[in-house]
């Protein structure tokens, strides 16, 4: 998403913040602290511009131990610290506070040990997601899970979003795919979270750790479980005259007893948008197309493919397409995968959701959506994971009408909250973050939203890591308007109503 | 349903207010397993258990009785499950299934079949009684964890009831859920610390389109070694199990499982020999339901460990998971078996243990580290700060 308006305050300069830079120049090397603005400002948001804050200085530790002392550090002068990998996130998740300090993990870039024969990777933080798969390739080997930014975004994102992908419904997301976290709490104390062997011993930690929203700890290694490359992948591009029809196909896909390799859905809106710019050769006058994904060995390949033409066929296809070659499915996958920069060149600005809704709602929903466009009266795009259920509806507006701003935001909301409505959830991989946070209060009771509180507490006694994200304050959800409804009554019926 | 949940409600904050711990039981299949268990048909174990009973329930002296739920003080109540039972919701095209707790788990399991789906970690049961709850929050995998992977893989989403009363609900339905942290998960394994879990929401899988199990004559060491090869591969290996035999060195039995091309590629790779359908599936049955004779040792040990592990010299071995799983018959002492377990990047738990054999002094599951220790007293203190579920039970003290 482009700029947009600027909504935090700007860094506080006085003398907090050039205490807490003279605290952090005793525990760094100079070139490892940011704090002149010019300096600290390219750090101001991450994929959301929309949310925008300064923070008082930017560390760029090159070691676990200047990460402990860094976190030794804010903690004792009670300064929040936030975390950031490569600055790709959607939800501004890696925000930075503005009475706080921002700690990057660009440094933390090396792949640390391949265990080829274990189909084990052990990386540093900041090491791209691409770099993964593209280090072990030559072992036969890959890195599952493919956020579409996975040319950009690091490992250490991917852990605290719980990153997914094109593939994660037969691969799973990134939480199936990482064996081990070590980590520093504020406190400064290394723990180690999961194991090399198929479990540890105590509660599950590491599945919490995972998707946390680097509220609970600043990774500093991760080891990666890789999967053995295919022999063979192909996809077949089916178009569908009905949104409702590609819907019902998905689910018939399932129904036969087929997980694949990825199964993925585009509007019409979408694949005209996109083809001018890839000329992947979508059919850009079907209503929806799939990109549906079958891998394994040649002999596999060739007879799920028959079985997937086969369902396509009887749920109404009106055009199917099978990719011939490596080449071809490459560019299959190059219109859905770039569909985000061609909205930027249809659309001066363009807003991202995320919600996951039951696969059997898929054609509900996106005729929903279809009616909002009129009602805010915006376009929206959808490309998305139609396989999970999770959505990527794409709002198209201009930034520079304050008017389309809001309206962009309001049809944003309401697709998230219908998404809640049929059963679904508001974000299905890029986090809560700043963004959604008005929409846990539709999601989750007070109860609920206590007990996410007290994991953070559990993790972070002083509430000092990315505090203010993902977790809404009471005030905030009475404030938002929108509360969570559990059998008829309210959740925070102890405040006062407008 | 909801007047069944009222009771536990009820039963929860009475044992609140008279400062009662609570044993959560679902089908009381798996007792055994844990902290301060006791099988109450094994008198001999009366006086160990007892020891360990003392060492973690703080709350009074222990005094087993016979209510069926083992380790019962006169302290404790048990919370019993079972009446919250039923699938709340299956859609075969949405890949999960939602059932209340108490529901039985070959409920569960025949239901997916009847649609060609199932359970991929392969859960045992250890009984007719067994309830999907209690699969979940005991977090078992059985053979087919190989592919399947973990019982916390699985888990969408969760209710608990909390030690205050509530009903809280975690996760969802959804294959992709990010929104808030993941306590689902946390609660898989958890053996009831944190509090019981009313509903589980679980994904499903396809049941395979074939299957075919290989025999190999092997040793331990080339047993491991084979396995070992296999793991970066794309071979459609569901599961592996090595156990010494007595004619020969050993037998490696592996399961494949997927599509019949895949299968036929992965027999002529591998070779082996075919074992036939119904044997291999009485063998799988069996392992998974440790009913094999290896099982009947009166001191079981289960270790996890990191991939590459070679031969560990522990004693009697049955090795699963590729190496990754393996019981021991070890009649050394937990310190012994503990070192080993941790050197080999893994743990080690007492699983079963029946005789005059010491109960370890830090409980059945492995030490936690001092950080990780930290957190989840923590966690415990906020969820269930008296201390009502479970005490002991998973992490001892807590």
């Amino acid at each position: 998403m482009n700029a947009v308006s600027e909504q935090a305050i700007t860094a506080v300069s006085g003398p907090e913040a050039a205490v807490v830079v003279h605290a952090l120049l005793q525990v760094l090397p100079a070139h490892c602290v940011l704090s002149r603005t010019e300096d600290t400002r390219p750090y101001e948001c991450d994929g959301l511009s929309l949310y925008r804050s300064v923070p008082m200085a930017v560390v760029l530790p090159e070691t676990e131990a200047q990460v402990q002392a860094v976190l030794k550090t804010c903690q004792r002068l009670n300064v929040p610290v936030v975390a950031r990998g490569a600055g790709t996130g959607l939800s501004g998740g890696a925000m930075p506070h503005a009475q706080g300090v921002l700690l990057g993990l660009a440094k933390f870039n090396r792949i640390k040990h391949i265990d080829h024969a274990a189909a084990i990777a052990v990386v540093e933080p900041g090491v791209r997601n691409l770099a993964v798969s593209e280090a072990v390739s030559p072992f036969g080997l890959y890195y599952a899970p493919d956020p579409s930014s996975q040319i950009a975004c690091s490992i250490g994102g991917n852990v605290a979003e719980n990153s997914g992908g094109v593939h994660c419904l037969k691969y799973g997301l990134t939480v199936h795919n990482v064996l081990k976290v070590r980590m520093v709490s504020m406190s400064g104390e290394i723990i180690e979270l999961g194991s090399l062997a198929p479990d540890s011993a105590g509660p599950e930690l590491l599945s919490v750790f995972v998707g946390s929203e680097g509220m609970l700890g600043i990774v500093t290694e991760v080891t990666l479980r890789l999967t053995p490359k295919p022999a063979l992948a192909r996809v077949v591009m089916a178009s569908f005259d009905d949104v409702e029809k590609a819907s019902q196909a998905v689910a018939q896909i399932i129904a036969a007893g087929i997980i694949p390799a990825g199964l993925e859905m585009m509007d019409k809106q979408a694949t005209q948008m996109v083809e001018p710019f890839v000329k992947a050769g979508y059919d850009t006058e079907a209503e929806a197309i799939l990109l549906c994904e079958s891998d394994g060995t040649v002999d596999e390949v060739a007879d799920e493919i028959i079985r997937m033409q086969q369902v396509f066929e009887k749920a109404g296809a009106t055009r199917l397409q099978v990719s011939q070659t490596e080449s071809e499915r490459l560019r299959f996958w190059a219109g859905r995968k770039n569909a985000f920069p061609a909205a930027g060149r249809v659309s001066p600005d363009y807003y991202c959701m995320d919600g996951t809704i039951p696969r059997r709602h898929l054609g509900r929903v996106l005729n929903a959506i279809k009616d909002m466009e009129k009602q805010f009266n915006m376009r929206c795009a959808n490309v998305f994971h139609a396989g999970d259920g999770n959505l990527h509806p794409l709002i198209l507006f201009n930034s520079n009408f304050p008017d389309e701003v809001r309206r962009a935001e309001d049809f944003g909301a309401a697709i998230l909250e219908l998404c809640v409505e049929v059963g679904g959830t508001i974000t299905g991989e890029h986090g809560v973050g700043m963004e959604k946070i008005n929409q846990m209060c539709v999601q989750f009771s007070r109860e609920e939203l206590d007990a996410f509180t007290a994991v953070k507490r559990a993790f972070d006694p002083d509430g000092l890591l990315n505090p203010e994200k993902v977790i809404p304050t009471l005030r905030r959800c009475a404030e938002y308007g929108k509360m969570h409804v559990h059998g008829g009554a309210l959740a925070f019926p102890e405040l006062p109503r407008f | 349903m909801d007047h069944v949940i009222a009771q536990l409600r009820e039963q929860v904050l009475d044992a609140a207010r008279q400062q009662h711990t609570i044993l959560i039981e679902g089908g009381g299949t798996k007792n055994f397993y844990g902290n301060h268990a006791l099988n109450s048909t094994d008198k001999a174990a009366l006086s160990s258990s007892d020891k360990v009973a003392l060492n973690s329930t703080d709350k009074a002296a222990p005094n087993t009785i016979d209510s069926g739920v083992p380790h019962m003080t006169s302290n404790s109540v048990a919370l019993k499950l079972n009446a919250l039972r039923g699938i709340i919701n299956y859609q075969p095209t949405e890949l999960v299934v939602t059932a209340w707790a108490g529901t039985p788990l070959q409920e569960v399991i025949d239901t997916l079949a009847a649609s060609a789906q199932m359970l991929a970690f392969d859960p045992p049961a250890f009984g007719a009684q067994a309830t999907l709850g209690g699969c979940v929050a005991a977090g078992l995998a059985g053979p087919g964890r190989y592919s399947g992977g973990p019982v916390k893989d699985y888990v969408l989403g969760t209710h608990m009831l909390t030690a205050n009363g509530s009903i809280l609900k975690f996760g969802g339905e959804v294959m992709k859920n990010v929104a808030g942290y993941d306590v689902s998960r946390l609660l898989v394994g958890s053996l009831g610390m944190f509090g019981p879990l009313t509903q589980v929401s679980v994904k499903v899988a396809p049941v395979p389109q074939e299957v075919c199990t290989l025999e190999f004559s092997l040793d331990e060491a080339s047993a491991l070694a084979i396995c070992h090869s296999w793991r970066a591969q794309p071979l459609p290996i569901s599961a592996t199990a090595w156990q010494a035999t007595e004619d020969t060195l050993g037998c490696l039995r592996v399961r494949l499982a997927g599509a019949g091309a895949a299968l036929k590629t992965a027999r002529l790779k591998m070779g082996g020999q075919v074992l036939p359908e119904a044997q291999a599936l009485e063998y799988w049955t069996a392992l998974r339901e440790q009913k094999l004779s290896f099982f009947t040792t009166p001191t079981l040990w289960r270790l996890a460990v990191a991939p590459g592990t070679p031969v560990l010299n522990l004693g009697p071995t049955l090795i699963e998971w590729g190496g990754g799983q393996r019981w021991v018959a070890s009649v050394l002492d937990a310190t012994t078996v503990r070192r080993v377990a941790e050197q080999a990047g893994g743990h080690a738990t007492l699983f079963r243990s029946l005789g005059d054999h010491t109960l370890p002094d830090q409980g059945v599951f492995h030490p936690l580290a001092a950080g990780v220790l930290d957190v989840v007293a923590r966690l415990k203190q906020e969820f269930d700060p008296q201390g009502l579920f479970n005490p002991g039970r998973l992490v001892h003290g807590l």
